[in-house]
This record gives C-alpha cells, structure tokens and sequence, in this order.
C-alpha cells in the first residue's frame, strides 16, 4: 500500500505528467505563467481543488449514479474552485486580481475532471487524495518551470526581484518580450516534452502510421 | 449499482449534493466578505497613495490615508461638490452603469470609448496641514484590449501633472502594459495638460519627446509596440478634462483656491 501511495503521487510527476505526457490543461499553463509569482498560487490552487476533489468523489463513488456522474463530480469541482477564488480574494488579494478569471477557470482544466473520472471513481478516498495532490504536483513543475523562464527572460526578475536589470531602467538587459506572450509558453513546454521524451524513451509515442515503401520493380 | 440509477436515488443524490455544496460555498463567502472588503478599500486607498507619492514616505496604508487624504463626490454637471452622497460608499463604475444616474455618450462625444458617462465622480483632494497640495481625479478609458482604470494627480495649479497610475487594466504584458513602467509613468511628472486657450492638450507621440521642442510639455514618449493602448491613454485624457470631464469642476476649484 505505502508504495502504491508512493508510486500514486511521484508517478505524475515525470513519468505520467498530466501536461507533457497527456498534454492537458494548457490553457491555464499558457495564461497565468507571465510572472512566478502567479504561477505558483495557481499551482496551490489546482493542487488544493484536484486533491480534495478526488477526496470527495472518492467517498461518495459508491452512490452517484452513472447518468449525473459527469454533473455530480462538475458540481464538486465548481464549489471547490469558488470556495479557493473567495479565499484568495481574502488572503491574497493583489495576486488573485493579476489571476481574474484563471482561477475559476480550474473548473474546466481537464486535469481535474480527467482525474476524478479515471481515478477517484475507482479508488479509495486517501489514495485518491494522494492521486490529486501528485497530479496537481505534476502540474506545478511545468508552471514554475514555464513562469521561471518566461519571467527572467521576459522581466528579467524572478518573483518580482530584478536578476537582470533591464534596458529601460538604466541596466544591461534587453528584455524578450515574445516570453510575455502566450505562444511562448508553447515553445517552453514543447522543449520540455522534448527533453523529457529524450530521456524517458519509453514516452515517445508509435508512430500512427508509416509511410510504406514501395518499390518500383515490385508494382512491376 | 443499479440501485443507484433508480430515479428515487438519482434525485436524493443530486439534492442532497447541491444542498451540501452550497451551504458550503454560502458559508465561504459570507465568512470571508469582510476580510475582501477591507482588501478592496486598501487596494484603492493604496494606489490613492501612490499616484500622489505618499506611498515611499512607509507607514501604515490606512493611517496615510486618513491623514492626507480628503475624498468628495463631485457632479460632473455643474462642477459642484455633491455632499449628499457619501464618498465612502459611492461607487463611481456602479454610478457609470446604471442608466439613473449617467447619460450615454453619443459616438462622437465618446473618445474614451467608455460608452456611459456618470454624473458623478469621486475625486481626491491631498491635504497637508490644511492647504491642498494635489488633485487626483479617476480617469478610464479603452486601450487595445480592455478599459484601463487609473488616477491622475494635478498639483495645485490644476494643468501640471504630478502623477499617473493605472490600477486595473489588460493590455498586453512588455508591450501596452508598460503603462504601469515605473520610468515611463515618471516621464509624466510636470507635463501641462492644459494649453494656453485652457484646452485640454497632453498626449502620447510617437518615439522620444525631444525636450527642446517648443510643444515638449504637452508631450509625453509613445509606448514602443502598443499604439493603441497609447491612443487610448490620449484619448482618455482628451475626454476626462474636455467640458464633458473634469473642466468645470476644475474651473470651480480653481476659484476656491486661489481666494
């Protein structure tokens, strides 16, 4: 059991990443990683909704009955996603302003039903918990990986601390400022799928077809 | 589990569900409003402070506030102060909104692309020991993407520009985002708004301000790579301080500071 609950919260991070491997949640990968800093409340935040929406879909797997399951587990998914955005509005206020819609929009990151569907509905509410907390952990290192470098090399800060002073301010740096845009995101996470798959081999996915050689003496 | 696709199961689910779930919710966000009120107030208090340059002095947000700062809802209108309504609680995007209490702006009144102009507006007299030092007034209007929301501070003069600030916008990051740049917003500082015919005059060109020209202080750096977002910005000014602005408050106060 103990290292199934290992292998259940370290597997998403490398070895099934629900971003590089199963290429989900994008959307928000590409949005909220201008800055590090909204990236890693946007991490906490998905991290806390998926792990407690498997926790509470879990429980109650038993008794949703198969035609509302999807509305049942949206309905558990949305609550969650509002009670974090009140919270962040409490408690972090200044960064839950730069995040506006992102936040609310966890509940359609396919991460988090994706999870609940494959997972939480066939296991048991602790395991599912750790499935969530490992899922939003493999989440977390592409954002802060992303919002690492598309910070610096965009800002030349990271979390809001100049590293490279910038041009416009009297330093050295001239700032990329295509790292500001979304498409640069798609890059930053295509080179880490890149590296990834360079490296766990087995990640690289069968071609789905080939191209057949034919020669021409044999049509002959 | 066919049980549980009976219809008598199927409800009891789905109510019970929904009942939990907004209970749960309900309760997050009645337990938590007064804590994101104050945040809110803070918020608004603390870009008060900084378009006026009260913020590098430190201290306490809502102390310097209390201490500097003298907030009065205005009519558009006449210019007249409206002191039947309380600045604290008066909500000048609400007012904005609601047909009651503002008039929409013809297409070609609406340079600012602001659709609706209130009738009232909030403004922001800094006091220091009695005399007022700046005059900060709200000011919005469309960039590239969306509505840029941000106070102009006037010094006592009421055309020398001592600040801007935007505190809610969403123009592209490096690019119409630098209006919130530190080195640029500093650019403004002692720029006229006003020419001599008291028009309103301040706008952003295109590339460097040369400083000898003879226009300079009517003129503040365009933004590289944000056009728009700029036009915007000048665009906002041209209407906030046109006679359908600020003009005839300003022409009032005017009086009352000079006696």
């Amino acid at each position: 059991m103990s290292d199934s609950a290992k292998d259940v919260l370290l597997n998403p991070l490398l070895n099934n990443n629900p971003i590089a491997l199963q290429i989900l949640g994008i959307c928000s990968a590409l949005a909220v990683t201008t800055k590090l800093s909204t990236s890693l409340i946007m991490c906490l935040a998905l991290t806390v909704v998926i792990a407690f929406s498997n926790f509470f879909i879990s429980m109650i797997r038993h008794h949703i009955p198969a035609n509302i399951r999807i509305i049942v587990q949206m309905t558990i998914i949305a609550s969650l996603v509002i009670v974090v955005d009140q919270f962040l509005k409490a408690y972090a206020y200044e960064l839950s302003k730069q995040l506006s819609v992102f936040v609310g929009l966890i509940i359609t990151n396919c991460i988090v039903l994706g999870r609940a569907e494959a997972f939480a509905m066939k296991n048991g509410p602790v395991l599912s918990f750790v499935d969530g907390i490992g899922n939003g952990l493999g989440y977390s290192l592409i954002l802060i990986v992303v919002g690492t470098v598309r910070e610096l090399f965009g800002s030349g800060t990271l979390l809001g601390y100049t590293v490279m002073p910038l041009v416009t301010e009297g330093g050295w740096y001239d700032p990329m400022g295509l790292m500001l845009l979304p498409p640069s995101a798609f890059f930053i996470i295509g080179l880490f799928i890149w590296a990834l798959r360079s490296w766990k081999k087995e990640q690289v996915e069968k071609p789905e077809y080939q191209i057949h050689q034919v020669h021409r003496t044999e049509v002959v | 589990m066919a049980s549980n696709d009976s219809i008598r199961k199927t409800l009891t689910v789905a109510v019970t569900l929904c009942l939990a779930c907004s209970i749960v919710v309900a309760s997050a966000a009645v337990l938590l409003k007064p804590r994101q009120l104050t945040n809110k107030s803070l918020d608004k208090q603390k870009n008060i402070l900084q378009v006026a340059g009260l913020l590098d002095q430190g201290g306490n947000i809502a102390d310097l506030y209390e201490r500097y700062v003298e907030a009065r809802v205005i009519n558009l209108q006449t210019g007249e102060y409206a002191d039947d309504i309380d600045p604290a609680t008066f909500d000048q995007r609400k007012t904005a909104k609601d047909p009651a209490t503002s008039t929409a702006l013809a297409p070609t009144e609406d340079i600012a692309g602001i659709k609706r102009k209130p009738q009232y507006a909030s403004v922001y007299l800094i006091k220091d020991n009695g005399a007022t030092r700046y005059v900060i007034l709200p000011i919005s209007g469309y960039g590239l993407w969306s509505t840029l929301h941000g106070f102009i501070a006037l010094e006592n003069d009421l055309t020398t520009v001592y600040g801007i600030s935007f505190y809610e916008h969403a123009e592209t990051p490096g690019l119409g985002g630098e209006v919130d740049n530190t080195g640029w917003k500093a650019k403004w500082r002692g720029k006229k708004l006003f020419d001599p015919a008291g028009e309103p005059a301040l706008g952003l060109i295109k590339g460097i301000v040369n400083t000898s020209a003879p226009n300079a202080e009517y003129q503040i750096d365009g933004l590289a790579g944000a056009t728009l977002t700029g036009q915007g910005v000048s665009n906002m000014l041209q209407f906030w301080f046109s006679a359908q602005g600020y003009q005839p408050f300003l022409a009032k106060l005017n009086l009352n500071l000079e006696n």
